[in-house]
């Protein structure tokens, strides 16, 4: 099944305003979902049989802030979670994307919540956990949403572009 | 005795909930990797990992460094196949800028990355036979690896981190003239200042080792004491092992037919089309009568198998290289901009399937760089994998499931 006929079936069962974007202008086309809609997606496209998306590939954040003043085309300031589903019944792969503005209410500081798909795939939960941990996004409905590769005591998320290197931790000066 | 659950043990007698360390200093979990234990006595009721020791920020990196600058660092992620590892963020640059290769370089890569990964099940094994109290094997695994470092050396110069394949091709050609590999010499009884070409070294090494296979499976494989360790130990079912993400042979140890040499993307089953292979899945027919779909001793023979595939492809792709078109490269520039677009690519390593994400934005360095780990989502699966077992079993299972913590860590 295409990325176009998965998108179709979204479309169908959940309505135009779960289902925001299909981008087929790129290498992978993906699948732009609203955050508030991702588990129940993610739940539909691993349960029916049409579709059957088993497996979960990857899952990881990436900030979009442009931090070049000079740059030609800034992209406008959001946060992503990327979900790459893989079918192993079906052989065929889905992408999706979920946007979400970089800090909830424009409140720096305050991370932006994403629903869990960890109940969907079980690997979800450490990738949430790592992107919870990296990129600063808080995955609601988590079981257990900790620093995976950062230590728990650690300040800011490093995949942040706006992130500031520590001068100092615990005793250990950096830069 | 077969006891069927191991807390039948404690004969009753209720014991206190002790926690335990296990690492990250320890021997058996193969680099830093820390694993709590809550036990009861010899039973293990929770097991959690903690990991991030060897974190480096490498993708962090990546946002700052433009793709051939990179490639060092993917190198350092799994240190036991940093081949494949360039390999497979090489093809992730080429997908996204379209690049083609010619058919000189993909033959060439077919060679070198099934050679890494001969090395790479090879340090598998004698790892495992270690983790297992058996010492042998891990001296002959690394004798073996040796004479593939020393011809990685010849082509590339390194012997550990290679940086051997950049997008469009590799850096070096095979070459010519070399002195052989001491330690290919001595086992094979010739002169130490022999000269030969790198592809008589290479098929001198390859004949000298088939028939050693067969002496693995002896020390180990068919090793009563090993049979006893491995098998029905760890036991994976099909549907847990694609529920956690598991790939490589942990997954086809689990009875799941899939290889992305074969069911992968264009770009990468290309170079594997037009050879003979065979794609090794359990449960084997000739496995051991206590062996499970799943278990510990299936993902281990599904290495063992695939070095023995790994080395009829290097045999074919050596013979289709004299005559293969074009050339070992393409250039690539170093301040090549990348385009406004973004790709992700899966490629087969030895420890499973490493993905790359690459996100381009009209500069040189890539916007975001990530590197999806094998071994991170094979970890992952240790929790309940491990629940009810014994203490001395965790090393077994771990081993099995051939972690490096260079790649989780990242």
């Amino acid at each position: 099944m295409k990325v176009s006929e998965v998108h179709a079936l979204l479309l169908e069962r959940f309505g135009a305003s779960a289902i925001v974007a299909l981008q087929e202008a790129t290498k992978d086309p993906w699948i732009e979902v609203a955050a508030s809609n991702i588990a129940d997606v993610c739940q539909f496209l691993h349960d029916d049989p049409r579709t059957e998306f088993d497996a979960l590939n990857d899952l990881c954040g990436a900030d979009y802030l442009e931090t070049d003043a000079k740059k030609k085309n800034p992209c406008a300031p959001h946060v992503e979670v990327v979900y790459h589903l893989y079918s192993y019944t079906h052989k065929h792969w889905a992408k999706l994307k979920v946007k979400v503005p970089r800090w909830q209410g424009d409140m720096t500081g305050e991370l932006p919540e994403v629903p869990s798909v960890s109940h969907v795939w079980a690997i979800a939960d450490w990738h949430e956990r790592e992107a919870f941990d990296l990129v600063g996004i808080t995955f609601t409905g988590h079981p257990n949403l900790r620093r995976i590769l950062c230590p728990e005591d650690w300040e800011g998320h490093p995949l942040r572009k706006d992130y500031a290197f520590p001068l100092e931790y615990h005793g250990i000066r950096g830069k | 005795m077969q006891l069927e659950d191991p807390r039948i043990i404690e004969f009753d007698v209720r014991t206190d909930e002790m926690l335990v360390n296990m690492g990250p200093q320890h021997p058996s979990t193969h680099g830093v990797l820390r694993l709590l234990l809550r036990t009861d006595g010899e039973v293990i009721h929770e097991v959690t990992p903690y990991i991030g020791y060897l974190h480096r920020c490498a993708e962090k990196i990546g946002e700052n460094l433009s793709p051939p600058q990179w490639i060092p660092y993917t190198d350092r992620m799994d240190y036991l196949a940093g081949m494949n590892m360039n390999l497979g963020f090489a093809l992730t640059i080429e997908k996204l800028m379209g690049i083609e290769v010619p058919e000189k370089a993909m033959v060439l890569r077919v060679i070198i990355a099934e050679l890494g990964r001969v090395a790479s099940h090879l340090v598998g094994m004698g790892a495992y036979g270690l983790d297992l109290g058996s010492f042998s094997p891990f001296l002959y695994a690394f004798r073996e690896r040796e004479i593939i470092l020393d011809l990685f050396e010849e082509v590339c110069g390194a012997r550990l981190t290679y940086s051997y394949f950049t997008p469009g091709g590799a850096t070096h050609d095979l070459p010519e003239k070399i002195t052989i590999p001491p330690g290919l010499a001595q086992l094979t009884g010739r002169k130490a200042d022999m000269t030969l070409s790198w592809m008589e070294a290479c098929t001198m090494f390859l004949d000298w080792m088939t028939p050693r296979i067969k002496e693995y499976h002896t020390l180990l494989t068919r090793n009563a004491i090993f049979i006893k360790r491995t098998a029905g130990i760890g036991v994976m079912p099909r549907d847990m092992a694609i529920n956690y993400g598991c790939t490589g042979p942990v997954l086809r140890g689990s009875g799941v037919d899939h290889d992305l040499r074969r069911d992968g993307e264009p770009i990468y089953t290309r170079m594997y089309q037009g050879y003979d292979y065979e794609v090794p899945v359990a449960p084997f027919k000739d496995a051991p009568s206590e062996a499970i779909l799943g278990d510990n001793w299936c993902r281990f023979y599904v290495r063992m198998m695939e070095v023995v595939q790994a080395i009829k492809l290097i045999r074919q792709a050596m013979a289709k290289y004299p005559a293969a078109k074009g050339d070992y490269r393409v250039p690539f520039r170093m301040g090549t901009k990348l385009p406004n677009d973004e790709t992700y690519l899966e490629t087969e390593c030895p420890r499973g399937q490493m993905g790359f994400y690459v996100v381009g934005d009209g500069d040189a360095e890539p916007f975001r760089a990530r590197a999806k780990s094998s071994c991170f989502c094979n970890l992952s699966v240790t929790g309940p994998l491990c629940q009810g077992v014994l203490i001395a079993d965790i090393p077994a299972i771990v081993g099995s499931l051939d972690i490096v913590m260079g790649e989780i860590d990242r």
